[in-house]
């Protein structure tokens, strides 16, 4: 996704931050990680084997930004012109995330939530599942033949978990593990984005998803065999 | 820790193996073992063997390939003339014993000038095969001070096994939840202390480690010592979670230590200590993992770190410029701002070009340093 830490042009939800260059507004980071964890996460959920520890470790980020959200209660900056944009110019590069992090001074302004629900997120993150939002040209994962139908099957699985998210309750994160099987991507897919051409398992385990499209639940459910 | 640190060390390129392209996508299942050092010049290493360790498998029941791929080797103290070792895919671990031969019939005593016995034939063998044991991906193997037992730890279990017996291994940690809904840790990392048979780490993508006495129970769910250090809140950030995951974890060699890395910092606990490390380096850029006292990093730079003088130097493994007994140029990453000449801008990282292994000789300040396709060989002036 982000590959040679290129920057992305953000949209006017910045601030200037004496010498620490331009930092996203908080509203801004939290909506672009919240993005991409949820694309991730699907990704590793359409992987025949997805890398747990990966799994695990986004999940548990969503789940604390989740937590946040129902504990703060309110989401700050929230502009209903968002609904417009599509998804690619939200998604900052790491690098704008952590810096706030190391060296912004001060407290991160309260989140608020605009309307008092999750409705608005809830809408903006449905824009990630659109054709449109697929379309990233760094992505290497759509390097298929057929990117039609990816884009079906991924919408209609970002939809479940979009569902899940949108019951507010703590415990739909773990909603997605109950269907995880186990197999390995890099961490580094994680931080830095999925490199291109050099992961040939993840294209096998999409086209034989799309080819076969079981339900992610059949056969992943229970262990196997546990000799020990 | 490993051998290095005390007096300034300057690192010299001595030679590399591989593919030229780096970029070239992996794909061989292969496991050369690189490890003895030809007679002729001081410290060069040419390629002892080469063999198959394993096979690509397909489960049927899962549906699924399982891939050839090693993830660890573990060579087994040396007893007599032949060597041992482990190695393991995501699934299967086995034992291969490395022989020589000499070729020529037997009676002659031919040897070449430098002392090598003639038509020297290397033969490795499949010894064990230790399978069927772990439903997840086997992250690590580690032999016991008994030698006669080794651990293999997948992302939610740790087994013991028995060197000589194939068909059962006993299961010691388990941390699989009853609902895997429930799940928000895994095990990253578990290795043996060198010295106390019964005790051994493992390390979680919580950040934590802990200590188990197999004395205490046959299942070691219980910790003996649990290692954390506490999240400090002013550094809090979206990525608290994701940074703090331990991607390995090794002893000193005396037992007292063992040093883990996170994705920013590499740090070494005190055993008696368990509440915050005795010593942390930090990174000020996203790294990579993987190794006793240095460290390996994306653009195929490493890092080491000297503990006495504290003091640090990035270098890289690359095949430009570098002629045997070349002296490695420290490089220099600046994160943003004014760039000075020779630095590097972090943004011009290529972060597809990243060193998962490194090792040190254990006698000599000779190290080597694995990228994508290429095995690189350094040392000390």
């Amino acid at each position: 996704m982000f590959a040679r830490g290129l920057k992305r042009k953000y949209g006017d939800q910045e601030e200037r931050v004496e010498g620490f260059g331009t930092v996203p507004s908080y509203s801004l980071q939290w909506q672009s990680l919240l993005d991409m964890s949820l694309v991730k996460l699907q990704l590793c959920h359409m992987l025949v084997e997805p890398n747990l520890c990966c799994s695990v470790l986004i999940a548990n980020t969503v789940r604390q930004m989740q937590e946040e959200m129902s504990r703060d209660g309110v989401w700050h900056g929230m502009a209903p012109q968002n609904v417009e944009r599509a998804p690619i110019d939200r998604l900052v590069s790491i690098e704008i995330l952590c810096r706030t992090a190391r060296g912004a001074e001060g407290e991160h302004p309260t989140p608020e939530l605009e309307d008092g629900t999750l409705q608005s997120s809830a809408s903006e993150l449905s824009i990630v599942s659109s054709p449109q939002g697929q379309r990233n040209p760094q992505s290497s994962l759509w390097e298929m033949d057929n990117p039609q139908e990816k884009r079906g099957s991924f919408q209609k699985s970002l939809d479940q978990i979009f569902e899940t998210l949108e019951n507010k309750s703590p415990s739909s994160v773990e909603e997605l593990f109950s269907e995880l099987d186990s197999s390995y991507c890099d961490l580094d897919m994680v931080l830095t984005g999925m490199m291109s051409g050099t992961k040939p398992r993840l294209c096998n385990g999409l086209e034989s998803f799309v080819a076969a499209a079981p339900p992610p639940s059949s056969t992943c459910k229970s262990d196997l065999a546990e000799k020990v | 820790m490993g051998a290095g640190g005390g007096n300034d060390i300057q690192w010299c390129f001595s030679q590399v193996k591989g593919a030229v392209d780096d970029d070239v996508a992996e794909g061989e299942g292969g496991s050369s073992t690189e490890n003895k050092i030809q007679s002729h010049s001081r410290g060069e290493y040419n390629v002892y063997s080469t063999f198959q360790s394993h096979e690509p498998e397909f489960d049927y029941l899962k549906s699924l390939e399982i891939e050839e791929k090693i993830n660890k080797i573990r060579w087994l103290p040396q007893k007599n003339a032949a060597q041992f070792l482990l190695s393991t895919n995501d699934k299967t671990i086995k034992l291969w014993k490395i022989s020589e031969r000499d070729k020529r019939p037997e009676g002659y005593n031919l040897k070449e000038e430098d002392g090598r016995p003639m038509d020297l034939m290397v033969e490795a063998s499949p010894r064990r095969i230790f399978a069927n044991a772990h439903t997840y991906h086997i992250n690590s193997i580690s032999i016991n001070s008994d030698y006669e037992t080794y651990l293999s730890a997948d992302d939610l279990r740790i087994n013991l096994w028995h060197l000589e017996i194939t068909d059962r291994s006993f299961n010691i940690v388990d941390i699989k939840p009853a609902n895997m809904e429930e799940l928000t840790e895994v095990i990253t990392a578990a290795e043996f202390h060198p010295n106390s048979c019964n005790t051994f780490v493992y390390s979680s993508s919580k950040g934590t480690i802990r200590l188990c006495d197999m004395r205490a129970s046959a299942l070691c769910d219980r910790h003996s010592k649990l290692f954390e250090e506490p999240e400090d809140p002013s550094n809090r950030s979206f990525f608290s979670e994701i940074i703090s995951s331990i991607s390995d974890v090794k002893f000193s060699h005396s037992g007292r230590y063992m040093m883990t890395r996170d994705y920013l910092s590499v740090k070494i606990w005190d055993l008696n200590m368990e509440n915050r490390p005795v010593e942390t380096y930090q990174f000020d850029w996203v790294f990579y993992l993987y190794s006793v006292v240095m460290t390996g990093s994306y653009n195929n730079f490493f890092r080491m770190f000297d503990r006495n003088t504290k003091r640090d130097i990035t270098l890289e493994a690359s095949r430009e410029n570098n002629k045997p007994r070349t002296v490695l140029k420290p490089r220099k990453v600046c994160a943003s701002g004014k760039r000075k000449k020779d630095e590097i801008s972090v943004d011009s990282l290529d972060f597809n070009k990243k060193i998962l292994h490194t090792a040190w000789h254990p006698k000599e300040n000779i190290i080597a340093v694995a990228t994508t396709n290429n095995l690189y060989i350094f040392q000390d002036k």
